[in-house]
C-alpha cells in the first residue's frame, strides 16, 4: 500500500534489511536508510581474548556499514548512520549485564527491540520527516477492524519467524511499521535481493548477538566490566539437588543457564551415572540447583512486564500456544492473569527448562497475543 | 528542489578557473616534472608557477614552499618532522586530529606534550601558551581559525611566544588560508600547513611553507623531489590547481568577497538566533567570515542534520567517527559545552559564492525543522537536547 509519506528503512547490512530497502524503493516509495550505530565493535578488543577485528555479519561492524552504506547507493536513497551507542549501553547492555549477574539468562534482541530499536527508529524518523519505519523482520502486521487492533502475525517463513523478539511492540510502533519480508520466504528474499542487483544477496545471516563476539557471554562479562572498573560480583556458592543436599560448589553463578547440562566448572564434582542439569539458579543464596533431565520439566511459569497485542487485555482464561525460547516450538497452555502485571501459564505437557529472563510469547493460531518476562 | 552547501569547510567545490587551469595537465601536458625532457620541461614549468604564487601568498622565498597531499600531511609532516624524544612539544586541545593523533603518537615516543586548552569563547589564551613553555620546548603548533567555530587564533602573539622560547612555530592554516590576510613573517612562524579542496582547489594536494634553516625530517621519503623534503613524483595537474586557487583566493581577500559572506553569515545567524534557545559557539571571539557554529537547546543535532538535509540544506554537526555516525565535536567540549550541548551544535560554514536566496532558503528551512524536532519530543530536554 504505497502512501505519501517517507519510510526509514533500518538498515544493518545483512540481506535482509537491504532486501527489504530495495523492495520498498523499487516500489516507488521514498526511502531513507538508517543503520543505528549501536556498539563500538573494537570497544573491548584485546580484553580477555575479545578479537581485535571484529567479523562481519554483526551489526556495527564497519563492513557491516559498508554494505549497508554501498545498498543505499546501489539503490539512490539517502542514508545515515545514527549514533544511538549511550542509549544502547544504558537500554540494552547495562540490564543484560544486571540480569545476568543475578543469575537470568536475559535476551539481549528483545531488550533492544522492546526498549530502544522499534523507539528510536520512529523518534528518528519523525524527527527527519518520515511518518513510518520498515525492518527486515520476518513478522507480518495487519489492522484488525473488528477489534480495532493493530495485530502481529508469524510470517510465511515459520523457520525465520522473528514474532518472538517483538512481543513488546506498542500499537502505535506497529501501525507505523512495515515488515516487506513478513510474506516471503527467505530463498524468495535472496532472489529478491539478485533481482534487485544487490551484490550481498549470498551474504551469510548474522547468527551472533552484535555486541558479544562469538557468542561468549562470560568473556564479554569478564571484559566489559574490567573496562568500567568494576569488580566481578563474589557470586561463588553450592551445587545442591532439590531435596538441599549439597553436591558441590561452583564459581560464580553467571555460569550458568537454567537447562544447561551441567559438568562445567565447579569443584567436588557429584559422581553418579546421568547427566546433570541446571535446575534452578539462586541469586540470593548463590545456590544452584542440580538434577536429573525429567526434574527440568516444568508445568507453569509466571510472566510480568506484559504486553498485549492481539487483545487489549487479558480479563480471563485463555487457551493459547507458549514459546519460551527462541527455537522452542510453541506448547498449549491455559493462561490467566494472576495479579497485577503478572499471568500465570499451565501447560497441558511439562516443558523443559523455563529459564528466567526469558520471553514467554503467547500466540493464538498465527496470531501474536502478547508477551512477557518469564520471573 | 533548491540545495543549500553550508559545509565549506568540510570541503569546497572547484571554482571554474581552476578547473579550467589544471585541464591541460591530465592529457597533454602529462609529463614527470623530473624528467629531463620537454615534456618533463613543461611539468617542471608549471609546478614552479604555482610554486611562485604560493610564495607570493605565504609572503616567503619560492624555495620555502613545499607541495604535500594536503593538510593531514602537512601537520603530521611538522610533528614528526621536528620531534624527538625529550623534546617538549605545545599544543591546543581544539587542533585537528591530524595534530592531535599526531600528538598522541609522539607522546608514545617519548616526546612531553602539553594540550592548552581554550577559553569559553573558543579563544586560547596566549598565557597559557608561555606558561607551557619549558626550556625543552621544541615545537608549538596552533591552528589560524579552529574548523568547527571559526574562531581566529591569535597566532601572532604565540609567534612571539615561540620565537622567546627558541622554539619551532607550525601554523595549521588549512582553515584560515584564504579568509584572511595571510603572511608567514607577520605570524612569526617556521612553518605553515595549508590545504588545496578547502580554497576552492582539488582534493589531496597541499602546500607548507618551510621556513629556510628549518631542520625538517622528511615523512615521505625516496627520491629526491621539492628539495629532498618530501619525495613522490609532483602531483603536477593538483598542484597547478591549487596555485590557481591561492591566486583567486587573494583576489577575493581584496575584492570585498570576505566583508559580503560576512554579512549572509551574519544575516543566517541573526535569523537563527531569533528562533528561541539558541547560541552562538564562540560568541565574543574573532571568527572567519563564512563559519557560525549554532547551539539549538532540546533538539537532537544528528536528526536535525539529517532532516536539514532532506530539506535541501547541507550542513554538519560534530565529527564522524568511524561508521560515519556523529560524536559530540572535541572543539565544543573543549569550551566546556557539555555532551549533550556538544551533540546539539551544527556548523554553518558558507562557500564564498553563497547567495542571498541561499539566505533565505536557509532561513526557511531551519526554523521549521527545529520547531518540529522540538514539538516531537519535547522530552528530551536535558536527556539528549
Amino acid at each position: 500500500m504505497k502512501q505519501d509519506t517517507t519510510i526509514a528503512v533500518a538498515m544493518s547490512g545483512g540481506v535482509d534489511s537491504s532486501t527489504a530497502a530495495a523492495i520498498l524503493a523499487r516500489s516507488g516509495e521514498t526511502v531513507v536508510g538508517l543503520t543505528l550505530q549501536l556498539w563500538d565493535q573494537t570497544r573491548l578488543a584485546g580484553r580477555h581474548g575479545i578479537p581485535d577485528a571484529p567479523k562481519a555479519g554483526r551489526c556495527c561492524s564497519l563492513d557491516d556499514v559498508y554494505d549497508a552504506r554501498r545498498v543505499a547507493e546501489h539503490l539512490g536513497i539517502p542514508y545515515y548512520v545514527v549514533n544511538q551507542e549511550e542509549r544502547f549501553e544504558r537500554d540494552v547492555v547495562r540490564p543484560f549485564v544486571a540480569e545476568y549477574l543475578a543469575g537470568r539468562t536475559p535476551i539481549p534482541c528483545s531488550l533492544c527491540n522492546n526498549h530502544l530499536k522499534f523507539d528510536q527508529l520512529l523518534k528518528t524518523a519523525r524527527s527527519i520527516g518520515a511518518e513510518r519505519i520498515a525492518t527486515g523482520h520476518y513478522a507480518v502486521n495487519e489492522y484488525d477492524e473488528k477489534r480495532s487492533r493493530w495485530i502481529l502475525k508469524r510470517p510465511a517463513d515459520l523457520a525465520k519467524d522473528q514474532t518472538y523478539f517483538l512481543f513488546g511492540l506498542t500499537q502505535e510502533q506497529l501501525a507505523h511499521t512495515v515488515f516487506p519480508l513478513g510474506h516471503m520466504t527467505k530463498p524468495e528474499v535472496r532472489e529478491a535481493a539478485r533481482q534487485h542487483g544487490l551484490k550481498l544477496a549470498g551474504k551469510p545471516d548474522s547468527q551472533e548477538i552484535c555486541f558479544i563476539p562469538g557468542g561468549d557471554y562470560k568473556r564479554f562479562l569478564t571484559a566489559y566490566l574490567e573496562e568500567q572498573g568494576e569488580a566481578m560480583p563474589e557470586t561463588a556458592g553450592e551445587l545442591v539437588t532439590a531435596n538441599g543436599a549439597v553436591v558441590g560448589r561452583h564459581e560464580g553463578i553467571f555460569s550458568f543457564t537454567v537447562g544447561q547440562r551441567k559438568g562445567l566448572g565447579g569443584t567436588g564434582r557429584p559422581s553418579g551415572p546421568s547427566p546433570l542439569y541446571v535446575l534452578n539458579i539462586d541469586p540470593a543464596s548463590h545456590r544452584v540447583t542440580v538434577g536429573a533431565d525429567a526434574e527440568l520439566a516444568s508445568r507453569t511459569l509466571r510472566a510480568r512486564q506484559l504486553n498485549w497485542i492481539g487483545i487489549a487485555e487479558l480479563t480471563g482464561s485463555m487457551r493459547v500456544r507458549v514459546k519460551i525460547r527462541h527455537r522452542h516450538e510453541p506448547a498449549w497452555a491455559t493462561l490467566e492473569p494472576a495479579g497485577a502485571d503478572e499471568v500465570l501459564a499451565t501447560f497441558d505437557e511439562p516443558q523443559r527448562a523455563v529459564t528466567p529472563g526469558q520471553a514467554a510469547v503467547f500466540y493464538d493460531g498465527d496470531e501474536v497475543v502478547g508477551g512477557g518476562w518469564i520471573v | 528542489m533548491q540545495r543549500v552547501y553550508c559545509d565549506a569547510n568540510a570541503t569546497t567545490p572547484l571554482l571554474p578557473e581552476v578547473m579550467e587551469a589544471m585541464r591541460p595537465y591530465w592529457m597533454e601536458e602529462f609529463g614527470n616534472a623530473s624528467s629531463i625532457h620537454l615534456q618533463g620541461q613543461y611539468a617542471r614549468k608549471a609546478v614552479e608557477g604555482a610554486r611562485e604564487i604560493l610564495a607570493r601568498f605565504f609572503h616567503c622565498r619560492e624555495a620555502e614552499v613545499m607541495f604535500n597531499s594536503g593538510g593531514t600531511e602537512g601537520d603530521n609532516t611538522a610533528i614528526f618532522g621536528l620531534l624527538r624524544a625529550g623534546d617538549r612539544f605545545i599544543t591546543t586541545s581544539i587542533e585537528h586530529s591530524a595534530v592531535l593523533r599526531a600528538a598522541e603518537r609522539v607522546a608514545e615516543r617519548g616526546v612531553d606534550v602539553t594540550f592548552v586548552a581554550p577559553q569559553a569563547n573558543g579563544l586560547i589564551d596566549p598565557e597559557e601558551i608561555r606558561r607551557a613553555v619549558r626550556p625543552e620546548t621544541r615545537l608549538i603548533s596552533m591552528m589560524l581559525a579552529n574548523n568547527e567555530t571559526g574562531v581566529l587564533q591569535p597566532v601572532e602573539e604565540v609567534g612571539k611566544i615561540a620565537a622567546e622560547a627558541g622554539a619551532f612555530f607550525h601554523i595549521d592554516a588549512v582553515q584560515g588560508a584564504g579568509k584572511v590576510e595571510f603572511d608567514v613573517r607577520r605570524f612569526g612562524c617556521h612553518l605553515c600547513t595549508i590545504s588545496a579542496h578547502k580554497m576552492y582547489g582539488p582534493k589531496g594536494v597541499g602546500a607548507m611553507y618551510v621556513r629556510r634553516g628549518t631542520p625538517l625530517e622528511p615523512l615521505v621519503v625516496g627520491g629526491s623531489h621539492e628539495r629532498r623534503r618530501r619525495a613522490g613524483t609532483e602531483n603536477v595537474p593538483g598542484i597547478v590547481g591549487l596555485g590557481k586557487a591561492v591566486e583567486l583566493a587573494m583576489k577575493s581577500l581584496e575584492d570585498g568577497t570576505m566583508e559580503r559572506v560576512a554579512r549572509l553569515r551574519d544575516r543566517i545567524e541573526a535569523g537563527i538566533l531569533a528562533i528561541p534557545g539558541t547560541g552562538v559557539n564562540g560568541e565574543g571571539a574573532p571568527r572567519a567570515a563564512n563559519t557560525t557554529n549554532i547551539r539549538f537547546e532540546q533538539v537532537e543535532g544528528e536528526a536535525l542534520v539529517i532532516a536539514l538535509d532532506l530539506k535541501g540544506v547541507a550542513v554538519s554537526g560534530g565529527s564522524a567517527c568511524h561508521s560515519g555516525a556523529t560524536e559530540p565535536s572535541h572543539v565544543l567540549m573543549a569550551m566546556g559545552l557539555d555532551k549533550n550541548a556538544a551533540r546539539a551544535s551544527l556548523r554553518f560554514s558558507l562557500l564564498k559564492t553563497a547567495t542571498d536566496a541561499d539566505a533565505d532558503h536557509v532561513l526557511r528551512v531551519v526554523p521549521e525543522a527545529v520547531e518540529h524536532l522540538r514539538a516531537l519530543s519535547p522530552e528530551v530536554a536535558g536527556t539528549r537536547g
